[in-house]
């Protein structure tokens, strides 16, 4: 019965059936083949990837979850702690943005308040091609959409983000979100299954026939057939997850939990088989009490289906009245489908009649781990060469400014966040748009920001320094809202891992975010690997994403990225080397995705970013803003939005990285060299800033001032810029909403 | 002073308006769950914002059966203050407490932004400590929040000189621009004839403290702690 056509359907290869049978030493029945193709998929079993996830830093002092369980945790003092994630949901989204996103969020928010923390932050990184493409906008809107439904309703309130296009997104978009909770740091909860005899219970939405196979879809590569496999994308309910979150946290403060998972990719299968496999203990259930939306499905069905809102539960023994009644206050059913045993198996019957059983070792442990062979992409030694002296002559700075301010990756979001609730729960004090998104925590004078960061163009240019770049930024971003980092998270995008060049990427990248965590004291606490992110054979850059969260112990400390008031110095942190390779400028004006990506000295980042943390505590700053996507005169530029009188003129240095006299007047003012923020002061402290910048060994000059209307910035004493703040600010707020212009009755 | 704070399946905004009861203004307050039938001595009523049952529906057309609503609406006919936020102020409409129905906004999406809204009426609980004409600059977080009534409901609502909060530009100037959601007349708030029932959109509870970047909303729930404590409204649960 199970020939080579039922494995393919599953996913599985000739020699992992072989080892499936070794396993159970006997041929698996079909229910048994479904589990193991589930969690012996990419997405759950991590078996691509493994061997280099392993080498990552996710230690240090103030971790109190590192990875393996739904989400990490670091400590923020006064007792608590924050609990955060970022988990990518690409492959839905594709097939039916809306849902697709939509249940990203349900998923990473499930996530979250499994651990016992109430989801205070969402965030999301998003990747589409060019907007000019046919079909973009729509996928934009059904994307932002998705999340603002999931989300608004939910009441979690997104504070940030990115969204970046880019071609090689166009057959396969990125939705990456991120979510952060806060819990007592002694109440952390965790997806643990012991004692025996104690009850497992089934909480949540009924199960139906969506999203079986989901799991395998999301490792396997696309095509024109794709849109056929709509079934297996699933429909959020965030009404029955706002019910389900509450009554979750209520239980939670009985002790009459022993733990608790949330059932995502693989459903009834992953949940079961973790929480005993983290156990140490065995689960048995019997899926005919599992809550069904439909008739007639199989035990198959029901243990592969991935029905959202649904969450399992191991209860004390005797304690289960307590917990039902809470679940009955919310109107949410909570069955006892099944027992912990102490034999280790995942045992699934139907009506009493044992219809699979395998060892959860099997299903986990024993999952193939693949050290797949790598080499170095053909294409990279053609992409890296940039000889900027064969680039036709450059526009005026000016005119490239405007189309830089217009470019929808570096332009005003305004258009996406203003469609998402980014204030309930009042506790955002930044605002999206500022720069990091942060949090104040009520009860504590203390705040968190975060950040999540990519930047595919650099990692397909160079994807160990990309990646490195990636890290460097998000934690740049945190800095800059005056916050300390204490940890991260990362979503890893790759393509097909069975092809060297992508696996070798992929290895680099690891690497690279590796190195630079390390040297900047922050560990990665968990994360998403999603790989296969290809169509018809052609892979997306490769994108790791970072999710940086640091602590601001005075929440009235946080500053944001707009210059405050006229006649304030602008201090320039750190120094421009002119460096354009896979800059925004060349992909603007040239339309070209070349060279090699900034230098990144991370001893030099990190006094950086300890610096701007310091100013910030001690309020001798008002303003800091990283520089990146458009160099130091985009920088610039945003530094004066949104704030009357608060133009700015500035003198920054010449560079030479070329013949062209206005080629290196564009690498200057358009570079992106990274280690760079721009600070406003008030004018007579400009001097201690000077000072304790030099006593923490970063370049520190100030380039000019604030205040006026025009945004003027010259390069080596010549005037290259004199545009006034209104018309680049109009430019800038226009550059997405452009693309969505509706006649409105 | 009591706030009573009603959780339906669903609301959102309920922590938000205790806290700005409880820890910004210093009154006590109590959760009030759906199923229950006592206001538990409540001084003022708060239906919250949110999606009470996922507002699957139309907003708010599910939670005016919830059976605290019953309480609410005799505690409201007594005279007693209830102010609706948003989908507190859907609850409302449904429940027939104020007149008028809420659409789509005219631009079809949800929109979360600081609006400013011109204060029209200071003879209600909510807003006793204003001046007429003040501009307050608070928060919009909604999707269905375009106000439709017909003509000469609104010619009444104008008569009788119920609608207390319009959008406007941040100078007090009625702009096709300032109104987030096509409401007619601009309306962002109204109040009922009687007066001590007041439902806006906007959400006064997340402009109370400077650092949430407006301040502007607190004047709302010191002006009803005002309005009891001078004796304008004597209802009790």
């Amino acid at each position: 019965m199970i020939d080579s056509a039922v494995l393919e359907r599953h996913g599985l290869k000739p020699d992992e059936y072989d080892r499936i049978v070794a396993c159970l030493g006997r041929e698996p029945n079909l229910t048994e083949l479904g589990i193991f193709s589930v969690m012996w998929s990419e997405h759950c079993s991590y078996k691509s990837s493994r061997v280099h996830l392993r080498t990552l830093p996710t230690e240090g002092p103030q971790v109190l979850q590192g990875p393996g369980e739904n989400a990490g945790a670091v400590d923020i003092g006064e007792g608590l702690a924050a609990v955060f994630k970022i988990e990518s949901h690409n492959h839905p989204s594709f097939i039916e943005p809306y849902q697709g996103a939509a249940t990203g969020v349900g998923g990473i928010i499930r996530d979250i308040f499994t651990m016992g923390a109430r989801p205070i932050a969402l965030m999301n990184s998003l990747r589409f091609g060019s907007l000019d493409a046919v079909g973009t906008p729509r996928l934009l809107e059904g994307v932002v959409a998705g999340i603002a439904g999931y989300g608004n309703s939910i009441g979690v309130p997104t504070v940030g983000g990115e969204i970046a296009f880019e071609r090689s997104y166009a057959g396969n978009p990125l939705v990456n979100v991120f979510c952060l909770g806060i819990a007592r740091a002694a109440d952390i909860i965790k997806g643990v299954a012991s004692g025996v005899g104690n009850a497992v219970y089934y909480v949540g939405a009924k199960t139906g026939r969506d999203g079986i196979h989901g799991a395998t879809m999301a490792s396997a590569e696309f095509d024109d057939k794709s849109a056929e496999k709509r079934p297996a994308v699933q429909v959020g309910d965030p009404f029955m997850e706002k019910l389900l979150l509450e009554a979750c946290l209520e239980v939670m403060q009985t002790d009459a939990l022993v733990g608790i998972q949330d059932m995502g990719a693989a459903g009834l299968t992953c949940s079961t088989t973790e929480m005993g496999s983290r156990g140490g203990a065995g689960i048995e259930i019997d899926v005919a009490h599992v809550p069904q939306r439909e008739t007639g499905m199989t035990p198959y069905e029901i243990m592969l289906s991935e029905s959202q809102e649904r969450m399992l539960l191991v209860v004390k023994r005797g304690r289960e009245p307590e917990v039902e009644r809470i679940f009955e206050k919310w109107d949410l059913h909570a069955v006892h489908i099944g027992e912990v045993t102490q034999d280790g198996m995942l045992r699934v019957r139907h009506r009493g009649a044992v219809v699979a059983e395998i060892p959860n070792r099997a299903l986990t442990d024993e999952a193939p781990v693949y050290r797949r062979p790598m080499e170095v992409p053909s294409y990279l030694a053609d992409v890296q060469s940039l000889e900027l002296d064969r680039l036709s002559a450059p526009p005026a700075a000016a005119d490239a400014l405007r189309a830089l301010a217009a470019s929808p990756t570096i332009a005003s979001k305004r258009w996406a966040y203003a469609q998402y609730d980014h204030m309930v729960q009042t506790n955002t004090i930044n605002l999206p748009g500022l720069g990091a998104g942060v949090v104040r925590i009520k009860g504590t004078a203390r705040a968190l920001a975060m950040s999540v960061d990519g930047n595919g163009r650099f990692c397909y240019l160079d994807p160990r320094r990309g990646a490195m770049l990636a890290v460097a930024e998000a934690a740049r971003n945190v800095a800059c809202a005056g916050a300390r980092p204490l940890g991260a998270t990362n979503c890893l995008n790759f393509g097909n891992p069975e092809r060297p060049a992508i696996m070798w990427q992929f290895a680099q990248a690891v690497e690279g975010i590796g190195e630079a965590c390390r040297a900047l004291a922050i560990p990665i606490t968990g994360g998403n690997v999603s790989l296969y992110n290809e169509t018809d054979g052609k892979a997306i850059y490769p994108t790791p994403v970072i999710g940086v969260v640091g602590l601001l112990e005075h929440a009235d400390r946080v500053l944001t990225g707009r210059f405050q008031r006229p006649g304030d110095a602008i201090v320039l942190l750190g120094t421009g080397r002119g460096e354009l390779g896979g800059s925004e400028y060349l992909k603007v004006v040239y339309d070209r995705v070349s060279g090699i990506p900034p230098q990144l000295d991370l001893e030099s980042e990190r006094s950086l970013q300890e610096l701007v943390a310091d100013l910030a505590a001690d309020r001798f700053i008002r303003s800091a803003h990283d520089c990146s996507d458009g160099g130091i005169a985009m920088a610039v530029a945003e530094c004066c939005f949104g704030v009357d009188d608060c133009g700015a003129d500035v003198t920054i240095d010449a560079v030479s990285v070329a013949g062209d006299p206005l080629l290196n007047q564009a690498a200057a003012l358009f570079g992106e060299t990274a280690s760079r923020v721009i600070v406003s002061i008030p004018s007579d402290r400009a001097g201690d800033v000077l000072a304790r910048a030099a006593a923490k060994g970063v370049p520190a000059r100030v380039i000019g001032q604030t205040g006026g209307h025009q945004v003027r910035i010259s390069v080596g004493g010549e005037l290259a810029i004199d545009v006034p703040v209104v018309e680049l600010e109009r430019i800038w707020r226009s550059g997405i909403d452009r693309y969505f212009i509706r006649k409105v009755a | 002073m009591k706030f009573a704070v009603i959780v339906f399946p669903g609301s959102n905004c309920d922590q938000d308006a205790y806290h700005a009861a409880r820890h910004v203004l210093g009154q006590s307050a109590e959760y009030i769950w759906h199923k229950d039938i006592d206001l538990k001595g409540a001084d003022v009523v708060i239906l919250p914002g949110g999606f009470a049952h996922g507002d699957y529906l139309r907003t708010g057309a599910m939670a005016r059966f919830s059976p605290i609503m019953r309480e609410v609406e005799a505690f409201a006919r007594r005279g007693g203050p209830v102010l609706g936020i948003c989908n507190g102020f859907q609850v409302l409409l449904e429940a027939g407490l104020l007149p008028g129905a809420m659409l789509r906004n005219r631009g079809l999406k949800f929109r979360c932004e600081h609006v400013h809204i011109r204060v029209e009426q200071t003879d209600t609980p909510f807003t006793a400590l204003c001046r007429t004409g003040q501009v307050l600059r608070i928060p919009i977080a909604h999707g269905e929040g375009n106000y439709f009534a017909d003509p000469d409901v609104i010619a009444g609502l104008e008569t009788n000189r119920q609608i207390v909060f319009r959008y406007t530009t941040p100078t007090g100037e009625l702009a096709d621009e300032a109104n987030p959601n096509g409401s007619a007349a601009a309306i962002a708030g109204l109040c009922n004839e009687a007066r001590n029932v007041v439902g806006l959109m906007p959400h006064p509870e997340r402009a109370c403290e400077p650092i949430l970047g407006s301040g502007d909303g607190m004047v709302m729930f010191e002006s009803v702690v005002h309005s009891l404590k001078t004796g304008a409204l004597v209802a009790r649960a």
